[in-house]
Parts: structure tokens; C-alpha cells; sequence
């Protein structure tokens, strides 16, 4: 591949001079340990895993009269509690008992998804949409946090707020042992 | 008897095609990557599915994470700025050397009384220096308040754009904290930010 042809052009009349011709063919080994060199110190130099931004748009708190009334029975409540667990319930609070429930695909992306039907179906339209309130007790993590946030994203729930947590919520996490 | 001779090859490989190969992908590895910078606070961010890429410009950040708060704002211009604004506003003056090595800080997380004597030190002593963090509350005077407003100020003074803030939040950090942090966002009317999340599958 890398070599010339550096066979002669046949026999010349007459014996001329003709200076030796040396193989075109170079060591290429030192050329490739340098290549993986290179590569080794770009690998650990540098970050290939671009970091991912979030866009979250919140409420201003600014102004006082941008407040919409959110009609309870199209409310999903969700309660962040320690160790990656949370619990969440529809409707006004109290009305029907809190489900402790986990993250990832059988969790609470489940439930949000059903519960969406469920009150799509039972509300007439054209406003039937669920509304939830995501609210993060004083012991959970930014990390459940922003997996909230996420599977809200994953489900395409539009309609979410983050509001603060209340006293008697905060009771209702420490009763079912996630605070 | 006749020995069987087995003719002798050549070890020497062609090395032409690794070569190749090595050279592809140091290629690779040069366009797309960058360079790793030195984070004062190291966090380990949480995973989301979200895929925007973070920007380079124009953008500020917070990380949040063992109960420390850094800040850091890009372009050495902005920096300057906003150390001087500071400065005035907490009566401390800082020598044109000073705004230099600022300027050349991605994030920092000292108060401002102490910031003039970590800036003193030399790059060696400051990588030793633990940096405590800058001091937060939730009222309209904390530092770390300040710092966001003199950022903006300094920002929209020099490039005439609208800075963008993210949060850079350690997956361990009690949410408390973290809120803390959205509620000064959010008293400056800051109400669009991003949260900085590596890429993770669903």
C-alpha cells in the first residue's frame, strides 16, 4: 500500500551507473505509538459527555394576579420523599388515600399516565387536562427532583407547577415514613 | 533425512492501516471533545432525558452541591465587571491585578470579605484553599443575590443580551437547598433557568 513500485524500467543499454535504489518502504511503528499516545492524553483530557440543560419555567412571583384557580378533582398531587420514593394522590387532599409509589417506568411514569386518562375521561373538555403539583418534601433530593421534572417531560404533561410544601404534607410524609 | 524446512517469514507487519486508524481517531477525539476544565466544587449531576446542549455564552451558573454554593459567570469581560460593581458595593477595592486573576476564574465560592485574600494567593495555595462557599439567603442582601444582579447588569451593559442562568445541582443535595437558590432566581424575576443534567436513557 504505502510502498512505491521501485522496480527498474528494464534493462538500459549499455551499463550505466545507476545509484542503488533503497526500499521506499518506511517503519511506521513509532508513527502509530505516537497516534495512540495522542489519543490516550485526548481521552483523559477531555469531557465527551456534553452536559444537558433542563429548561424550567416557573411562575413570577412578582406579580400577584397571574394566579389561576386550579379546579381539585383535575389535580395530581406528587410528594417527593427521602430515598427515591414518593407519594401522590388525585384530587383534593384527603379525598383519596396517597400511593406510595417509586420512579422509573412502572412507577410513577405509570400513574401519571393513567391517571391523565382517567381524568380526561371523567371531565368534559375542551379544559380536561390534568394539572400536577409537584411539591418536594424538606428530605428529598435535587435528583428525584429533576426525575419528576423529567418524567413530566417523558409523559408531555404541559400543565405543572412546583409549589411549596405545607406544613400537613410534610405531617403525611413523616406518618408514611419518607421524611 | 532430509529436514523439512519451513521458509522463514518476515515478522514486520504492515503497519500502514493502524496507522490510519490511530490517526482517525485522534481526529475524532480532537474535533469533538473539550477540554476538561478544573471544577473547584465537583458535583455528580443528575440524569434526564433532556438532549439541548448546554451553551457556552452568555450564561451563568450556580452549582449547588455539598451544601456549598459557587458561582460562575462566562467571559473574563463580564467577570471583570461585575468584581468592580461588587467592590463598590461592598467597599472593597480591588487593584487591577486582582480583577485580572478574577477574571481568569470559572467559578469561585468565597465571600467577598475573604475574596481579596484568596486572590492573593498563588495558584498552587488557592488549589489547597477551601473555598467555603458563597453565603446565602433568602433575603435581598445575600451575596450570592448580588452577585447575580451585578452579573446581568454587567452583561446586558457590555453585550446587550439577556443572561442565562442554570443551576448545577449535585444528585444529593437535599432539595431544600436547592430551592433556596430558585427562590433568589426567582425574586430577580428570573424565571427561566435551565437545571444542568447529564444525558441518560429512559
Amino acid at each position: 500500500m504505502a510502498e512505491l513500485d521501485t522496480s527498474g524500467g528494464g534493462k538500459h543499454k549499455g551499463g550505466k551507473i545507476r545509484s542503488k535504489k533503497a526500499s521506499t518502504r518506511i517503519d511506521l511503528t513509532a508513527m502509530v505509538d505516537l497516534a495512540f499516545l495522542l489519543i490516550t492524553f485526548f481521552i483523559m483530557a477531555t469531557t465527551l459527555a456534553k452536559p444537558k440543560a433542563m429548561d424550567t419555567f416557573w411562575p413570577d412571583k412578582t406579580k400577584k394576579d397571574v394566579q389561576l384557580p386550579v379546579p381539585e378533582t383535575r389535580t395530581m398531587t406528587i410528594l417527593l420523599g427521602s430515598g427515591d420514593q414518593l407519594e401522590w394522590w388525585v384530587g383534593p387532599a384527603g379525598a383519596t388515600p396517597p400511593t406510595k409509589d417509586n420512579f422509573g417506568k412502572n412507577g410513577i411514569r405509570k400513574a401519571l399516565i393513567e391517571n391523565g386518562k382517567k381524568i380526561e375521561a371523567t371531565h368534559a373538555g375542551p379544559d380536561n387536562y390534568m394539572i400536577v403539583l409537584v411539591k418536594a418534601g424538606d428530605k428529598s433530593t435535587y435528583k428525584d427532583f429533576v426525575a419528576i421534572l423529567d418524567e413530566l417531560n417523558i409523559t408531555g404533561i404541559q400543565s405543572r407547577a412546583v409549589v411549596d410544601i405545607t406544613p400537613a404534607e410534610t405531617a403525611l410524609l413523616k406518618k408514611d415514613g419518607l421524611d | 533425512m532430509a529436514r523439512i524446512k519451513i521458509p522463514r517469514k518476515s515478522t514486520a507487519i504492515d503497519m500502514t492501516a493502524m496507522c490510519d486508524v490511530a490517526f482517525l481517531l485522534l481526529t475524532f477525539f480532537i474535533l469533538t471533545a473539550k477540554l476538561k476544565q478544573e471544577e473547584p466544587l465537583p458535583v455528580d449531576t443528575p440524569g434526564s432525558t433532556t438532549k439541548q446542549l448546554f451553551p457556552d455564552v452568555d450564561v451563568a451558573t450556580v452549582t449547588v452541591g455539598h451544601g456549598k454554593v459557587f458561582f460562575g459567570v462566562e467571559g473574563q469581560d463580564i467577570r471583570r465587571e461585575a468584581l468592580t460593581a461588587m467592590g463598590t458595593k461592598y467597599n472593597i477595592t480591588f487593584t487591577p491585578e486582582e480583577a485580572t486573576k478574577f477574571a481568569l476564574l470559572p467559578t469561585f465560592g468565597v465571600p467577598i470579605a475573604s475574596l481579596k485574600q484568596y486572590l492573593g494567593l498563588s495558584i498552587e495555595d488557592r488549589k489547597k484553599f477551601a473555598q467555603p462557599g458563597i453565603p446565602v439567603d433568602t433575603t435581598n442582601t445575600s451575596e450570592l443575590f448580588n452577585w447575580i444582579h451585578e452579573a446581568r447588569v454587567a452583561d446586558a451593559g457590555l453585550r446587550n443580551k439577556a443572561l442565562r442562568f442554570a443551576i448545577k445541582g449535585d444528585s444529593h443535595q437535599e432539595y431544600p437547598d436547592v430551592k433556596k437558590v430558585i427562590d433568589i432566581f426567582q425574586k430577580q424575576a428570573i424565571n427561566k433557568f435551565s437545571l444542568i443534567t447529564s444525558l441518560k436513557t429512559q
